[in-house]
């Protein structure tokens, strides 16, 4: 294999990547694109067929909503029902610009801190409209019958979440992505039943069908009995969600994978930015060496808990017999403007430092304590317990130890990825015709995700960005009937069947899961919570290795054409094996640090990140050029006219 | 990390699909630490077999945190294992004894075809939602979202309801494979709340027709599905939807 690319700059493309921006103030960009654009007649919309691939809140929602419309919609995902999307997962909560509390918030102000949030490396006017529709999500979960929770008054009740001055947060107890998820399902189903919606779960995407270079539809692998079924269709939508499982140790489930982006992306979308991941700071610390689940415990804890380790390193006594005197409250100590409520990039540093420092506590040396002693003798055990009752039961579950007498054990995980397929304001991809929504574009959060916004990301997208941007299209380009009849189906078809035998074949040793596990041991130890260049350098030719051993070593057990998880599971390690190399040479040319984008080489003298705007401000959309070919970086360039780029402080 | 190491003698339901005769195969499996969960036991298992070229056992999962409800095993006997309020996924190994005898069973029910091995076809359960488990509500008319006061008390009532994950473990414990619990947790959220009051006849009608069209049987009150359900939904959801129920066919 040719390695010399491997560590030379990236190829650059001079052709400046266009967003599509609407004119206009900030604050009438997007009422007046959505007052102009195109629109599909009513009797015209039941002739359109929209593939939606994915059920979570993005796609759950855009399948619904467009149904809704009269659109004819085919609804793909993995599990038995699209209820069980990973947003089902989401804990703390979704944030809306409401100011219900009267303290102050706003759409700007809510588009202030997202973008400050994201160190900058976000699209303002995508996050403006972010914040604008952020009320109307709220409006719309209530209408389905979401139980959010309520003060005595009968009023939606609110807290303060991640680092927020304002409480804007909406919440369900601590399933707020489980409610909100299941509104989305409810009002799928009914589209069901009422037959624009169909649904075919089980299915799992494989590739991009292009026609006149158009996305024009999807050749997917049935689950169930492993059959190849090719679908058609006048637009293509991605709702497939991030790529946190190419650490393998992560926050998401077992199924989220990134191989429908990836292979769009081998057809010509541009990933954007797939350097900025996210680490969660309060993870429940991995137990057994081959789990590969890590348990999120959400943040809304640190509103209440004080996160802590031993002043002294190497010191191993628990924490009861760690007297107040000889604790370190680092996060209150460095940060003392925001405390235990920094930016989950921030928090998730410190608590590495205190670690490598040798301060960790716990068996393994890699966690430290968060504490709800002062919080309990404050406001008493029933408000703690109705606060955080389901998710102290949740940690004492997985650890055996009670949260209210003993301080949780937390460590950062990988948790969210920002970046995604580049799409322009529109949420359409390089590739016409396909959108991408949801976790699975890179459009709103730049370096760094702020809690509760990627729920509320995922809702603006499906329910009220797609309707509008995806009529436009529609009615702009006039789609002719197509059918799977045509040639390119057979041929992608081909493909993937071509692909999976030679995974089949290659009857190795090796069980998928630990070769998985190998592949996120590299790129967790030299792509993860902190980068340097050699260590990239290193990393990339690790996975090329790994690669190599991937292809002689796995082995799946099992046929093509049965239910086969092992082969499921080679078919998104063999894209994530190609995709690692993508994230870590994003990471080799950002020098500079930004969000959750770390590299050792560019911090203050303080230990924090910083950026360097004048080379970096802009979004990196890379161009697959074929395999093992260096790939083609694109910029869009950044413009920052409502708020001024400044060095992010939280002290 | 643990350095304890259990193991365990395993009794697993394998089956080829649909059409095949199924059958209890015994496997061994060593070097489970005891903070493991259940799936990564059965995870630790299919390494184990691959690595002797054999073919791993199907199941079902995703979150792995107890929340999606694609889980679901009948673990020596009982739907979800041993422990209450918890999912095959977050039960934990230390809660077995070292050298146990565990049999490991799909959740069964006429509705709920097994595809393969452990894995079981839960579609009827979605067709009972289809059948009116929502608010006739099109994105864009919302009110505002304070339009409406609603009492804390049903809010939280409703959020117990609607805290079912649609495992189905209800119907796998009940004797008569009724789906009750899981169709009565759906009905009861949203008579709890104003928003769906407009649709309450025609919805619970529908949803227990759907119900009886699946081949879900019928509730005589056992309450095992309370007692293996992981989510801790109440029964009396179903005397909820009972009157709800009555209402409708009267009025
Ligand atoms: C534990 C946890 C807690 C979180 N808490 C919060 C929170 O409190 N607030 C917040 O705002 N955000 C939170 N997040 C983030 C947020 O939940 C996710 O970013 C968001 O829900 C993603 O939604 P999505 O619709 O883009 O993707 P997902 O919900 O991940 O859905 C992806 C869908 O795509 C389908 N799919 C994937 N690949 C394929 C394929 N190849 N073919 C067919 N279908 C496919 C899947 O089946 C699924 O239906 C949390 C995330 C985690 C993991
Ligand atoms: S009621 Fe309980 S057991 Fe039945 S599907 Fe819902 S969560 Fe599962
Ligand atoms: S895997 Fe999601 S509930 Fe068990």
């Amino acid at each position: 294999m040719n390695q010399t690319f491997l560590n030379a700059p990236p190829e650059e493309s001079a052709r400046i990547l266009d967003a599509r921006i609407p004119p206009g103030p900030l604050e009438r960009k997007w009422t007046d694109h959505r007052g102009h654009v195109s629109l599909v007649s009513p009797a015209n919309k039941r002739k359109h067929t929209i593939l939606v691939v994915g059920t979570g809140l993005a796609g759950g929602a855009a399948a619904a909503a467009l149904g809704e419309l009269g659109y004819r919609v085919l609804n793909f995902c993995i599990q038995d029902s699209p209820r069980r999307a990973h947003s089902v997962a989401a804990q703390g909560g979704i944030n809306a610009s409401k100011n219900y509390q009267n303290d102050g918030d706003s759409d700007f102000r809510l588009f202030y801190d997202t973008v400050k949030g994201g160190d900058f490396r976000a699209r303002e006017a995508n996050v403006y409209r972010l914040a604008e529709l952020s009320g109307a999500i709220i409006d719309q979960c209530v209408a389905q019958g979401v139980p959010f929770a309520r003060e005595y008054g009968g009023t939606l009740a609110n807290r303060s979440f991640g680092g927020a001055q304002v409480s804007r947060t909406f919440y369900a107890r601590g399933q707020t992505g489980q409610q909100l998820l299941l509104g989305a399902y409810g009002s799928l189903m009914r589209q069901v039943a009422a037959g624009t919606v169909t649904m075919l779960a089980r299915r799992e995407m494989l590739d991009l069908v292009l026609v006149d270079g158009r996305a024009r539809g999807i050749v997917c692998r049935n689950l169930v009995t492993g059959e190849l079924e090719t679908y058609a269709g006048d637009a293509v939508l991605l709702a497939t969600g991030g790529y946190s499982t190419v650490f393998y140790l992560s926050t998401n489930a077992v199924n989220c994978n990134n191989s429908a982006a990836w292979r769009c992306h081998k057809r010509g979308a541009f990933f954007a930015n797939p350097c900025f991941t996210q680490i969660h700071p309060t993870c429940i610390p991995q137990e057994a060496e081959t789990q590969s689940k890590l348990t999120l415990m959400s943040e809304s804890l640190r509103n209440d808990g004080r996160v802590w380790v031993p002043a002294k390193a190497g010191d191993h006594r628990s924490a009861a017999e760690i007297p107040e005197s000889e604790r370190d409250y680092y996060l209150e100590r460095i940060y003392p403007a925001f405390g235990n409520l920094v930016p989950r990039d921030i928090a998730s540093r410190a608590a590495k430092r205190m670690c490598d420092e040798g301060k960790g506590v716990g068996k393994t040396g890699r966690a430290v304590f968060l504490d709800f002693q002062a919080a309990l003798e404050r406001l008493g055990r029933p408000v703690i317990a109705e606060r955080y009752g389901n998710l102290f039961h949740m940690y004492e579950e997985i650890t055996a130890e009670d949260p209210y007498r003993v301080p949780m054990r937390i460590y950062p995980a990988p948790h969210y990825t920002m970046g995604g397929l580049w799409v322009d304001y529109n949420l359409m991809t390089t590739i016409p015709g396909l959108f991408a929504l949801g976790e699975a574009n890179f459009s709103d959060h730049g370096a760094n995700r702020l809690g509760a916004s990627a729920l509320m990301q995922g809702l603006a997208d499906g329910y009220f960005v797609i309707p509008y941007t995806l009529g436009a299209y529609l009615a702009e380009w006039r789609p002719q009937p197509i059918s799977t009849e045509h040639e390119a189906f057979a041929q992608a078809a081909a493909e993937v069947r071509q692909g999976i035998q030679s995974l089949l074949e290659v009857a190795g040793k090796e069980p998928v899961r630990d070769l998985w596990r190998r592949l996120g041991h590299i790129c967790w130890e030299r792509v993860g919570m902190s980068r340097e260049a050699s260590g990239l350098n290193q990393a990339l030719e690790e996975i090329r290795d790994l690669r190599k051993s991937f292809w002689q070593e796995v082995c799946i057990p099992g046929g093509e054409r049965e239910l086969n998880r092992s082969l499921e599971m080679a078919i998104r390690v063999a894209d994530y094996l190609e995709f690692a190399e993508l994230l870590a040479m994003d990471a080799l040319h950002r020098e500079e640090s930004c969000g959750g984008h770390f590299r050792e080489e560019f911090r203050t003298p303080e230990g924090e990140a910083l950026r360097d705007d004048e080379r970096f401000t802009y979004v990196a959309a890379w161009e697959y050029t074929g395999d093992l070919q260096r790939p083609r970086l694109h910029k869009e360039n950044l413009k920052f006219e409502h708020v001024q780029p400044g060095q992010r402080s939280y002290k | 990390m643990s350095t304890q190491s259990m193991s365990f003698n395993l009794r697993v339901w394998r089956q080829e699909g649909p059409q095949e005769p199924g059958r209890l195969v015994d496997y061994k499996v060593v070097d489970i630490s005891p903070e493991m969960s259940f799936l990564e036991m059965l995870d630790e298992l299919n390494v184990q077999l691959t690595r002797k070229g054999e073919r791993p056992v199907e199941f079902d999962s995703d979150c792995r945190e107890g929340i999606c409800g694609m889980c679901g095993l009948v673990i020596t006997g009982v739907a979800h294992g041993p422990l209450s309020a918890t999912t095959t996924c977050t039960l934990r190994m230390r809660h077995f004894q070292d050298g146990q005898t565990i049999e490991v069973e799909p959740f069964r029910a006429a509705a709920f075809p097994v595809l393969r091995d452990l894995v079981v076809d839960r579609t009827a359960l979605d067709r009972i939602i289809q059948a009116g488990g929502f608010v006739s509500q099109n994105a864009g008319s919302a009110p505002d979202g304070n339009a409406i006061p609603i009492p804390k008390d049903d809010a939280e009532n409703a959020m117990d309801a609607a805290s079912c994950i649609g495992c189905g473990a209800c119907v796998a414990a009940c004797p008569n494979a009724s789906a009750f619990l899981f169709t009565s947790a759906k009905v009861s959220q949203l008579a709890y709340l104003p928003q769906g009051r407009p649709e309450a006849r025609r919805r619970v009608a529908s949803m227990v027709r759907q119900m009886d069209l699946e081949g879900f049987g019928n509730c005589t009150n056992h309450g095992e599905c309370e007692a293996v359900c992981p989510k801790e939904v109440s029964i009396h959801h179903i005397a909820r939807m009972r009157k709800e129920y009555w209402k409708a066919m009267l009025g």
